[in-house]
């Protein structure tokens, strides 16, 4: 589902004397569905950089990288925003929304940009904040207001609004309780028995262990310092 | 890599609402945009930053037809197949003007009838096209002054009576009372207190899933762009040095131009 | 009321005869482009602007030694403005003069039109301070024109829009906005939206000078005229619930008068002639003395 090949990148810094500075060489990944493959190495190796390129966040140099049929590096916005719209989901560690809509919305967008009735999007929405247990009282409020656990679950039920064939998990545990923490990778769990195919960053080894098939030191693909 | 992705309908069509080539305006020597081409979909929002004096501006007017440009075609998908809007006839261009096309300027002043009253304002564009029944006329303004939550109870005040961001709206409403296909905005939400900008950025981003909108947004704002544009033009100089999907414009900025643009602004 | 043959001094309807064929050159092109502005060159004129300098413009333009002139002034032939115009054409053009709107070949108005019928060969002319319709909500004039060259006239139906948001009805009662055979909107001068319904299919020339806004325009005999309304609040000409006091006409446009301190009225026609020649007929109102006829 997802098919990294001899993947590189750098960054012109054009301002910074045109400084060109290697992040990635060679980069090689391929996961299939209902297969979980966890990104490890240390700070700054390019687990992120690595994601944010799948996610066609980040340009790529060279190379390929396949989700579905399509190249990312080669794709023109147009099909990128629909490969993020019905295929590719992204659960990222912060949350940022347009401050006053409700969480309801907000969850429930993903199906809403996908044509979903509302009344059947909101539903499912109300549904996973249920499950990740958010008061209901809060589902009419902006999640802006909310702690930092409460903002990573609504994050965590938008990431899994829809079921996306692909999946990118930044740290979908960091700052959850014990209870919460279980019921997020039971999503995960049941995302893979569905036979989505998961990119994730995890820094709780307990959670890696249980959930990955496989782990990728990304620290491989760091370029040697060369001349 | 943020959250919030702006819309695009399920349903997309099966050709471009709009499509731009060689579009070139210059003033005497000076160029005011030169060798613009993009195609917009419907559905889909495409920013347009610089900074003052980009030729942004400049490019807007021509699209939008307010400006002459010296070459290029804007060649859009009326009802009745693809026409080159840059070769209308002045009446046919601004039929067009109050039906498919709408317009938002930056400055609530200079897109409504300050002498008017809100439900006036909002039903002038229905009359343009015929409509005359007044019971009918007054149901879909307040309708409309509902949707861009303006209090019904508003329809017969003025639009000078209103706050900043209330104008906004009901421009926005005047403007969208026809269910236009295609939008130019013009900075809509300059010179908003940063509360005002948020609500109406949510409102936008609501009715361009609604109504399946194609937007072309003009702004210096990136934080505005990052939240409504699914497409970013960077342009410099009267040209577009980068054009790409809004996050990859400004997360991994390849021109120079653009890398300093980001940089300069707090963190969007 | 016959005058003497016209001043020497003066050209023969105080324009120069270069000037008036300029007008009247503009008057054709109103005829044949029924309802729409036509520039002309305004000339100064011995008489302030808001006098009817437009309408005696087009006056001297159309006047002929043969012709019988009759002036009103709100339906009234005996008020200053309109003697004191009637007067500087029997001065500088030597026409005879006339109350009669039936013995009368041009006829100038300002806000009214006579109550009786007009026949073909009479020509109307109208005094109009402004020709723009457009005016009270558009102020630029490079836009209003375009919009009449583009037919653009919903703003025009915003005004009447504003009427009854205001006040529960079209509210606007004189200089009523009417459709010139379904094209120029137009503006009627100020008549009352009363006289609107005698615009079209009037066998008579109507014509419009504005001069101080250096406009013509011109209704050619059997135009239609449709006065702007809405569906469900249809133009209404409205009349008063009174019958004219001094000769009982139920059917004409009519001037309250105030006739003591106590706040006593009455209602008279405001077309002077028509009241009279109804009245020597022997029609009597409710305040027609019991005796007097003769």
């Amino acid at each position: 589902m997802i098919e990294i090949e001899n993947l590189c990148k750098s960054f012109t810094l054009h301002n910074q004397g045109s400084a060109v500075i290697p992040v990635m060489a060679g980069a090689h990944l391929r996961v299939g569905p209902g297969e979980c493959v966890a990104l490890t190495g240390q700070s700054g190796a390019g687990k992120s950089t690595l994601m944010r390129m799948i996610w066609g966040n980040y340009l790529a140099a060279s190379g390929t990288i396949r989700v579905g049929t399509l190249d990312v590096t080669r794709a023109t916005p147009r099909e990128i925003i629909a490969l993020r719209r019905d295929r590719l989901g992204y659960v990222s560690q912060f949350l940022r929304v347009v401050p006053r809509v409700p969480t309801r919305t907000v969850v429930a967008e993903p199906l809403l940009a996908l044509g979903v009735a509302p009344d059947v999007a909101l539903a499912r929405a109300e549904d996973l904040l249920r499950q990740l247990n958010i008061p209901a009282r809060l589902w009419d409020l902006s999640p802006t207001t909310f702690s930092g656990g409460e903002q990573q679950r609504v994050n965590i039920a938008r990431g899994f609004a829809h079921d996306y064939p692909a999946l990118l998990l930044d740290e979908p545990t960091a700052s959850l309780d014990g209870a919460n923490r279980e019921v997020v990778l039971g999503l995960i769990e049941a995302a893979k028995a569905r036979g989505a195919a998961i990119v994730g960053i995890f820094h709780d080894d307990a959670a890696r262990a249980r959930l990955c098939d496989r782990e990728i030191d990304v620290t491989h693909f760091t370029p040697k310092r060369a001349a | 890599m943020k959250d919030m992705q702006p819309h695009t309908p399920a349903h997309a069509p099966d050709g471009p609402l709009l499509r731009v080539e060689g579009l070139s305006k210059h003033y005497g020597a000076r160029i005011g945009c030169a060798d613009v081409s993009f195609d917009l979909w419907p559905g889909e929002v495409l920013g347009i930053v610089g900074e003052s004096g980009s030729g942004k501006s400049t490019l807007l007017s021509c699209l939008a037809g307010h400006l002459t440009p010296d070459a290029g075609q804007v060649i859009f998908e009326t009802r009745g197949g693809p026409r080159d809007t840059v070769q209308m006839a002045e009446p046919e261009r601004r039929l067009l003007g109050r039906t498919d096309w709408a317009f938002v300027h930056q400055n609530p002043r200079d897109g409504l009838r300050m002498g008017v009253s809100a439900g006036g304002n909002v039903g002038e564009r229905l009359m343009a096209v015929g409509a005359r029944n007044y019971g009918a006329i007054r149901e879909t303004a307040t309708d409309w002054l509902g949707r861009v939550e303006i209090d019904a109870a508003r329809i017969d005040d003025r639009p000078r009576q209103f706050s900043g961001g209330m104008q906004q709206r009901l421009q926005i409403a005047r403007n969208l009372v026809t269910g236009p296909r295609l939008v130019f905005m013009d900075e809509p939400t300059g010179g908003l207190d940063v509360s005002v900008q948020a609500r109406l950025l949510d409102l936008l981003r609501g009715l361009v899933r609604d109504m399946g909108l194609a937007v072309i947004i003009v702004t210096h704002d990136l934080a505005v762009a990052r939240l409504l544009a699914h497409r970013l033009m960077v342009m410099k100089d009267g040209r577009v040095i980068e054009h790409g999907l809004t996050d990859q414009v400004l997360d991994d900025p390849q021109a120079a131009y653009t890398q300093l643009l980001v940089s300069s602004v707090l963190q969007v | 009321m016959n005058a003497p043959h016209h001043d020497p001094d003066y050209n023969f309807a105080y324009l120069d005869e270069q000037t008036k064929r300029m007008i009247r050159r503009a008057i054709l092109k109103g005829i044949a482009v029924p309802g729409y502005q036509v520039p002309f060159a305004s000339r100064e004129m011995p008489m302030p602007y808001g006098w009817g300098t437009g309408g005696v413009q087009v006056t001297a333009a159309c006047l002929v030694p043969e012709d019988r002139l009759k002036v009103i002034d709100q339906g009234a032939d005996d008020t200053t403005n309109a003697v004191s115009i009637r007067r500087f054409f029997q001065r500088t053009a030597g026409v005879a003069a006339t109350e009669k709107t039936t013995e009368a070949s041009v006829i100038q108005t300002r806000h009214r039109i006579p109550e009786t019928p007009l026949t073909e060969g009479q020509i109307l002319v109208y005094q109009v301070p402004i020709p723009e319709p457009l005016r009270f909500l558009e102020p630029r004039e490079s836009e209003t024109r375009r919009m009449h060259a583009l037919a653009d006239y919903g703003l025009m139906h915003v005004k009447l829009y504003e009427d009854i948001a205001r006040h529960g009805a079209i509210a606007t009662a004189y200089a009523y906005p009417v459709e010139v055979e379904g094209r120029y909107v137009m503006d009627p001068s100020p008549i009352p939206k009363f006289d609107n319904p005698k615009l079209g299919d009037n066998p008579a020339i109507q014509l419009f000078g504005a001069g101080r806004e250096q406009r013509i325009y011109a209704l050619p005999p059997y135009t239609a005229v449709r006065s702007l309304d809405f569906e469900d609040y249809p133009f209404d000409p409205s009349k008063a619930d009174h019958d004219c006091d001094l000769c009982g006409a139920s059917g004409s446009y009519l001037d309250e008068v105030i006739t003591d301190d106590q706040g006593s009225r009455m209602f008279v026609c405001s077309d002077t002639d028509y009241c009279e020649t109804r009245r020597d007929a022997g029609h009597r109102g409710r305040f027609s003395p019991p005796e007097v006829q003769a």
